[in-house]
């Protein structure tokens, strides 16, 4: 028999703790969800912070109102399909929508660096004009700061919401049965593409768009419906991916998808894979995910297919309860592999 | 998307795995090289339409997980410096040296930069002329010759402000260092397509021909993977040992010449150390002393710098494919790619990320009982 023993391999002692903030602490992945759960869940502790929902659902009278806020500080400022200011408007839109909410009015604040052009401002705050008035939400108060040249991107902005729930049930991952459909509300993986190509000057044959867009709209047609709607998340930093790990882990249920049934475009597949990146965690501004009751699947992805922002939903797989609070996926050649969220950014790979 | 969906058809798979199976009569342990087809493995979940005598184990072939931590240190030493810019392949950057990684160098306002081509950070130099640009240098013969045509580049503008940290490796001799191995179990190889579209394959065949031993040059894609599997086991069974191409529409046997000469001109042949396996002769790539003043080791004062590695993990056996990853304690508990003990637990190529990331349902089902003891 062979001596099991190893020899001297070199490998370094393990690296216990970061002692200073990386970028992965806010890619949406697992050091993000440590520093969330380490650090401000216990500080803030809370009933309402404590449900981890995209808003906080707070009783007013009669009425629920969802509350949330987001900053954005996204390079380049300016991309295919959208700007800093469509995103900062539509992602706290869409963050209420997936409460369930009637999203109705928005604060924003600006943090502008010394130097930055006047011009360059306009634009943007024309776009949060126009992505307002498209999401049918106004922007009631804001905020301006000026940080010394150097000290800023240019400009960061960051959007508080309002909005009146409307779901009659809580619409939260606690909320997951098992048998539910999973529905995905059109093709992923394009704003983190588009974004990528302009950051490092990447020419493809052809110009890929962000998706960034409001989703309300959609979301409230399936709640006027009455489509037993469980559990809404827009897909943003992590992708699908991290989505549906966290949904399936707080939860502690087993989501089941098939890769066959996830669209993405051809464009954004082909960058994928010259990049080594796969698209279940590229970022997206204009997509979500519904967990709905099984008997209405059908009739949800029709009032989805029916709505022009997500011409391309699809039933993507279920909720099942073993193994519990794992996502699992069928690969293209029909074989069965874990679906698991990143530690940090998904970097590009050397060949 | 045309070359893509044609080798990830499910029905090609199980025609494919129906075939394996009927030509299999008895166990048979098969190593692919190359860390991309590792990742291919376990994402599109390959293994699993194997017939049970089939053992894949995964190789070396990862530029991540065999960089010394010595290069490592050196890298980071260089890249903490406030006049350098340190232009580096993106998940080199997670890497752990001895007590931190270029992640957090970054953190701490080291100028760390990602970049898709050796070029790219060749342009930054020339951009920044009063700033030394440093490329980490890493991989098989796949990226040398792009990182020797910056060298080429800088050599023939004049660009002074720009140098490599060098740690290639080739793959030959990575094989016979397993293969002559007494603990070696491996009896057939996948070679590495994209290593054979520069390098060819008429270096395997001695190599086929010295330990007996099937070689097959395969792609990366699903289909790609069983066919050369089931070229590899159609030779074991048959008692041949040949060097064969599954990957003719990427290789061919001379490779790609030009990219060969500019190797050759730019790099010689020197011994190189190997994370989990230790330092291999004649096994990677250095700068010719023509070319000695892009060598970034020497520019900072670095060539004699010598690191030790403490001993943790078992990502030496992994390497070698005498280990699957689980088989190591601490898989999954201690090292977990947040916090990796190993360079198989960084990098996506790496098997034991790949393992992590993928097949944490089986070890829980397999090999629970076997953690409680």
């Amino acid at each position: 028999m062979t001596s099991e023993e190893t020899p001297h391999f070199h490998c370094p002692l393990p690296i216990d703790e970061y002692t200073h903030v990386l970028l992965a602490h806010g890619g949406g992945g697992r050091l993000m969800h440590r520093l969330i759960e380490g650090l401000f869940l216990p500080m803030f502790h809370n009933p309402t912070l404590a449900t981890r929902h995209d808003g906080a659902l707070l009783e007013c009278g009669d009425r629920k109102l969802a509350f949330t806020t987001d900053s954005y500080v996204v390079r380049p400022l300016f991309f295919p399909g959208g700007d800093i200011g469509t995103l900062a408007v539509n992602g706290t839109v869409n963050d209420l929508a997936m409460c369930g909410a009637h999203p109705l009015c928005l604060s924003s604040g600006f943090i502008l660096e010394e130097g930055f052009s006047v011009a360059s401002l306009r634009r943007i705050v024309q776009s949060m004009s126009q992505a307002a008035r498209e999401a049918g939400v106004q922007l009631v108060t804001g905020d301006t700061k000026v940080v010394d040249r150097g000290k800023g991107d240019g400009v960061y902005i960051n959007t508080a919401g309002i909005g009146v729930v409307m779901a009659d049930r809580l619409i939260a991952p606690a909320s997951v049965e098992p048998g539910d459909a999973i529905l995905l509300s059109g093709d992923i993986g394009r704003h983190g593409i588009a974004i990528m190509a302009v950051r490092e000057g990447l020419a493809f044959e052809t110009t890929i768009e962000s998706d960034c867009a409001p989703l309300a709209a959609p979301v409230l047609a399936l709640l006027k419906a009455r489509i037993e709607v469980h559990c809404l998340r827009d897909l943003t930093r992590g992708g699908l991916a991290s989505a549906l790990v966290e949904i399936a882990e707080a939860a502690q249920l087993h989501i089941g998808v098939r890769e066959s049934a996830i669209p993405v475009r051809e464009d954004v597949r082909g960058a994928c894979e010259i990049l080594g990146f796969d698209p279940l965690y590229v970022a997206n501004e204009g997509r979500f995910v519904a967990f709905v009751a099984w008997r209405d699947a059908e009739r949800a992805l029709s009032l989805l297919l029916s709505h022009p922002l997500c011409a391309g939903a699809a039933l993507i797989g279920s909720v099942g309860t073993e193994p519990q609070g794992l996502v699992t996926m069928r690969s293209s050649i029909g074989a069965e592999r874990i679906v698991d969220m990143l530690s940090g950014e998904q970097l590009p790979r050397i060949c | 998307m045309k070359f893509i969906d044609e080798y990830r058809d499910a029905e090609a798979a199980k025609r494919f795995a129906a075939a394996l199976r009927h030509i299999t009569s008895r166990p048979w342990t098969i190593m692919e090289v190359c860390g991309g087809q590792t990742h291919a493995i376990v994402r599109f979940g390959v293994d699993e339409l194997l017939p049970k005598e089939v053992t894949l184990v995964h190789g070396p072939g990862c530029p991540v997980c065999v960089t010394p931590v010595e290069l490592i240190e050196k890298a980071i030493e260089i890249a903490s410096r406030p006049d350098v810019i340190f232009c580096s392949f993106g998940d080199m950057l997670r890497v752990p040296g001895l007590s931190k990684d270029l992640l957090s160098v970054k953190a701490d306002g080291g100028d760390v930069r990602i970049v898709y081509s050796p070029l790219d950070a060749l342009a930054t130099a020339q951009e920044n002329p009063s700033r030394q640009v440093v490329f980490f240098a890493v991989g098989f013969e796949t990226t040398a010759p792009a990182n020797a045509m910056a060298v080429f580049q800088a050599f023939r503008q004049g660009i002074g402000n720009f140098s490599l940290l060098v740690s290639h490796v080739l793959v030959p001799p990575a094989m016979e260092a397993i293969l002559s191995s007494p603990s070696n179990r491996v009896q057939g190889f996948l070679a590495a397509g994209h290593v054979c579209t520069v390098m060819g394959y008429s270096e395997y065949e001695p190599i086929a021909r010295k330990y007996r031993v099937p070689i097959v040059v395969t792609g990366f894609e699903p289909l790609d993977i069983l066919q050369g599997i089931c070229m590899t086991v159609r030779q074991l069974e048959e008692g041949r040992a040949q060097v064969e191409n599954q990957y003719s529409r990427a290789v061919n046997r001379n490779g790609n010449r030009q990219a060969q000469e500019l190797i050759r001109e730019i790099f010689e042949v020197t011994p190189r150390k190997w994370r989990g396996v230790g330092e291999i002769p004649s096994s990677g790539l250095g700068l010719r002393p023509k070319y000695a003043a892009w060598d970034a080791e020497r520019r900072f004062g670095l060539a004699d710098r010598i690191v030790e590695e403490a001993t943790v993990c078992i990502s030496g056996s992994v390497l070698r494919g005498e280990k699957k990853p689980h088989e190591c304690p601490a898989f999954g508990a201690a090292c977990t790619p947040e916090h990796p003990l190993g360079a198989t637990m960084v990098s996506t190529e790496g098997a034991c990320a790949a393992y992590y990331r993928y097949r944490r349902i089986q070890m829980r089902h397999t090999h629970a009982p076997e953690h409680q003891s």
